[in-house]
């Protein structure tokens, strides 16, 4: 590979100069390293904005009885909780990760379409400005839930339902431009020499995840649409009474949920299946398995949907189809648990923060994936169904799975984006309060959900206060824990400890023949790779 | 924080709880076998669980950089990826072998002997025995003062009922869900029943039920503010306890019939309004008639309460598309509509003194909307 970069970017700093001084950089930045800290940065904002969220609910479901809040307002917080950390901290903080690492993972020296970049960032403050407005109008905010299923949405809702809409549909135009620029740089930037099996395989998780994008945001963008229309111009299609089916809408959303689900996994299995190996000091085992598993998800992520909606009454045979295609999922999922084990296996491993944060990834996501393999057994799931135990299930899979994997990267890659190493004991702090704070919210859900605490309500019966109360505790320990978090990274951006170009004994790739701190302009001339 | 804890907890002592740990075995063949697949499956992921996080975990004591492992070189094993590819999917088709029989049975719902139709409200059940001609709301009869923490919280907090579904044991009985306004779905964690309640479209479900006792379950389909509070409360009574009480609630349906051609004073017609406002209308229009800003209007001083009567009436019994505002003609039966309409004229300063009759109401439903 080559070793030239650091004099190319060198030399292009002086022709394009550097960065612009003051907010005018950041509203008009096309460079993928400043889009990429705004993203990051406004999904950390969003992630604590929907952790609040979390919290009153929480501190509601304390004790049995109404203390805090009221059913509507409640129904407003778990929408809000859910729609925020979907759309506003899981994804833009992959996108932003993506913008960051992904030209210099490919050796190119910015994304394919920078100004594109540049308004697929900008339009999500004013997206989520506009949600989180809705809490303050009158009728108040979204209180269907993240699934927004009609006629509760549509007939029943209340009349901010139409900023609703607005809203998700400028997410949806940002992400599918992100997912675009994804493509585009994937596709046609890489240095020569780097065929498509030699690509990372952050690279390869986020270009299959933003085909899933580009396939679904539109089915996304359609159902809304639909729903605009049977709330304002007297359409029906979501309306029995008017010759629609309810159970459409369900369709249509899971069409795209489940794919969606999958778009805030499948780059997490790209910053893990770095992050192992480097700290194992240990080639990846099965690279091109994990290329194939990871399509194979995608693929699989289109037919499944039904499974969503085991009880909406489908027939017999579309139950039996909807079970078994969600039970092959497991078979890829396991040969990507099974690779990253045997990277450890026989490794030499060291235990600095990315890796702690890595390794809670692969064992709590895998008791997800087991919880997963649970509903889909049909008959199994008319019992989990929309209780506790589904919101312990998507909470394993996206807390120390998706979140779990973001924070891991954060700690991987941020000497090389701040220049500084991270306070290593601190890390550590973190990560041990994250997983017991983690554990302690959602493991016993799973008893509350089995034991019949139905979801999203605001009080509950006598026999789920002890479990309630313990998952109160372990909400505001993983909530607070995160402060130290930012605390952290605050931290490293003012030290001074000076990261050398590549942090990590073991780790591989073009991004680690940059300079620390990754100069504005990087890979002017591109590397070779052998 | 610290502070609102201990606040929280002085608040209410907890008269009862239990620590259960996993899904119920229940009542009926069905709901054992159910119960059977779950501990199947969640005994298959344990052993996985066993020997995946135990390589990890022996990797991480033995093969550490401190220990000073050295790193070994291999990195893919075609005839391991294989394995670990194969094997799985013998285990899962496996498990589908037990689940599609057990989903078969649950889908013939062939050959029943009891039908109930079971329609979701905003925010209550309503059952009807198709065959037997009996038909009646099922509602939440947990005090507001246990809810808001003003008096202890009973044995059953959230999980009674003013009418149980009365079902006879060891028959087949066949449920067709429905709503009349948004999704519910109705759940028994006993039968293993769960099923959707779709406005504008019939599911099926089924159970028999082995022995005789009360068996509770909720709403698990999130249906709007009172979502947490319309629960189902099932008394299963042996066949001749059950054919007891069919014959009982058909003569008090006989019996009501006769009330709506009595006249009615306008006291008689307050009390018994006031008792059908707080179980229907009172969730959204509030006890206090201010309804909520915004969502639901307000009753006192408005001018179809105060003034219009043939408007009130109207709304109440033909509902207001496009809103929440149901159609309560078909709900309830004339004594209560009259008293209803009456109390809302007369309740909260709005005293127009005018008095509705049940026949009024009969007339009125009679000529159609």
């Amino acid at each position: 590979m080559s070793h030239s970069s650091a004099q190319a970017s060198a030399h292009s700093e002086h022709e394009h100069g550097q960065p612009a001084k003051g907010l005018t950089r950041w509203l008009y930045t096309t460079n993928h390293k400043d889009i990429g800290t705004l993203y990051l940065w406004f999904s950390f904002a969003m992630f604590l904005t929907g952790g609040c969220m979390a919290l009153v609910i929480r501190s509601e479901l304390f004790q049995p009885g109404l203390q805090l809040v009221q059913p509507e307002f409640f129904n407003q917080m778990t929408t809000l909780h859910g729609l925020i950390m979907v759309f506003g901290a899981v994804m833009p903080a992959f996108v932003g990760l993506a913008n960051w690492m992904i030209p210099l993972m490919v050796g190119a020296p910015d994304m394919a379409l920078p100004r594109m970049n540049n308004l697929s960032f900008w339009i999500l403050p004013f997206a989520f400005a506009m949600l989180l407005s809705t809490l303050l109008m009158e009728g108040g905010g979204p209180n269907f839930g993240w699934t927004f299923y009609a006629p509760l949405s549509t007939t029943y809702a209340p009349p901010s339902v139409t900023f609703f809409i607005f809203s998700v549909h400028m997410m949806g135009i940002s992400s599918i431009m992100g997912a675009i620029n994804v493509v585009a740089t994937t596709l046609n930037m890489r240095a020569p020499g780097m065929t498509m099996m030699k690509m990372p395989l952050f690279v390869w998780t986020w270009l299959i995840t933003a085909f899933l994008l580009i396939a679904v945001m539109p089915v996304l963008a359609g159902v809304i649409t639909m729903m605009l229309m049977d709330i304002h111009f007297g359409t029906s299609f979501f309306n029995a009474g008017g010759g629609g089916d309810p159970v459409l809408f369900q369709h249509l959303f899971w069409f795209f949920g489940h794919p969606e689900v999958y778009i805030m996994i499948l780059p997490a299995f790209g910053i893990i299946s770095h992050i192992v190996p480097t700290f194992s000091r240990k080639r990846l085992f099965g690279y091109a398995s994990m290329v194939y598993a990871t399509a194979s998800i995608a693929f699989l992520s289109f037919i499944v949907w039904a499974h969503h909606m085991f009880t909406v009454g489908l027939p017999l045979a579309g139950e039996l189809f909807f079970m078994y295609s969600t039970m092959l999922i497991a078979v890829p999922t396991g040969v990507k648990v099974f690779n990253w084990i045997s990277t450890m296996f026989r490794g030499s491993l060291s235990f600095e923060t990315p890796m702690l944060f890595a390794i809670g990834f692969i064992v709590l996501f895998t008791i997800g994936g087991f919880s997963g393999l649970m509903l889909a057994i049909a008959p199994a799931d008319f019992q989990y169904h929309d209780t506790y135990f589904v919101v312990a299930h998507f909470h394993y899979v996206l807390v120390p799975g998706a979140i779990f994997s973001i924070i891991a990267g954060a700690y991987y890659w941020l000497p090389k984006w701040t220049g500084h190493m991270v306070d290593e004991r601190l890390g550590r702090w973190h990560f041990w309060l994250s997983i017991i704070g983690v554990n302690l919210t959602f493991f016993p859900m799973h008893f509350l959900g089995l034991a019949g605490m139905p979801r999203r309500i605001p009080d509950y019966a006598l026999q789920f206060a002890d479990f309630n109360m313990i998952a109160s505790i372990g909400g505001f320990l993983f909530g607070f824990s995160q402060l130290l978090f930012l605390y952290i990274v605050i931290k490293c951006i003012r030290s001074t400890d000076q990261a050398p170009d590549k942090p990590w004994e073991g780790a591989e790739g073009l991004e680690w023949q940059v300079p620390s701190p990754a100069p504005y302009h990087t890979f002017s001339t591109p590397p070779k790779v052998d | 924080m610290a502070l609102l804890t201990l606040l929280l907890l002085g608040a209410n002592n907890v008269a009862h709880s239990a620590w259960q740990l996993n899904m119920p075995e229940g009542v009926t063949q069905i709901s054992a076998s159910v119960y059977e697949l779950h501990m199947i499956i969640f005994w298959i992921c344990v052993v996985i669980g066993c020997v995946v996080f135990g390589v990890m975990f022996w990797s991480i004591f033995h093969h550490r950089k401190s220990k000073g492992a050295k790193p070994a070189s291999f990195h893919e094993s075609t005839t391991v990826e294989l394995i670990w590819t194969i094997v799985p999917v013998l285990i899962l088709i496996g498990m589908a072998v037990p689940a599609t029989a057990t989903l078969r049975q649950m889908y013939d719902t062939t050959a029943s002997d009891v039908d109930i139709q079971v329609t979701g409200y905003q925010w209550k059940w309503r059952y009807r025995y198709l065959n037997e001609n009996i038909d009646f709301f099922s509602t939440l009869t947990t005090p507001t003062e246990q809810i808001h923490n003003q008096a202890d919280k009973s044995e059953h907090y959230l999980l009674e009922v003013d009418n149980p579904l009365v079902l006879p044991v060891g028959k087949k009985i066949r449920f067709l869900t429905t709503s009349n306004d948004v999704i519910h779905s109705w759940w028994v964690p006993d039968f293993a029943v769960k099923k959707d309640a779709i406005p504008g479209f019939i599911n099926e479900a089924w159970t028999r039920i082995d022995t005789p006792g009360t068996y509770r379950g909720q709403c698990a389909e999130l249906c709007g503010k009172d979502h947490g509070f319309m629960p189902i409360v099932v008394v299963a009574l042996a066949d001749t306890d059950y054919q007891t009480w069919v014959t009982e609630q058909q003569q008090a349906a006989l019996s009501k019939q006769a009330a709506a051609e009595r006249t009615w004073t306008l006291a008689e017609l307050m009390q018994q309004g006031e008792q059908v406002y707080n179980t229907a209308c009172a969730a959204c229009h509030q006890a206090n008639g201010m309804g909520i800003p915004g969502a639901f209007p307000a009753l006192k001083g408005s001018l179809i309460a105060t003034q219009d009567q043939a408007a009130h009436l109207d709304i109440v019994l033909f509902g207001k598309s496009g809103t929440a505002m149901a159609a309560y003609g078909t709900q309830f039966d004339a004594v209560d509509l009259a008293s209803v309409i009456t109390y809302e004229r007369n309740a909260w300063g709005n005293d127009t003194g005018d008095i509705v009759t049940p026949q009024e109401i009969k007339q009125r439903l009679q000529a159609g909307q």
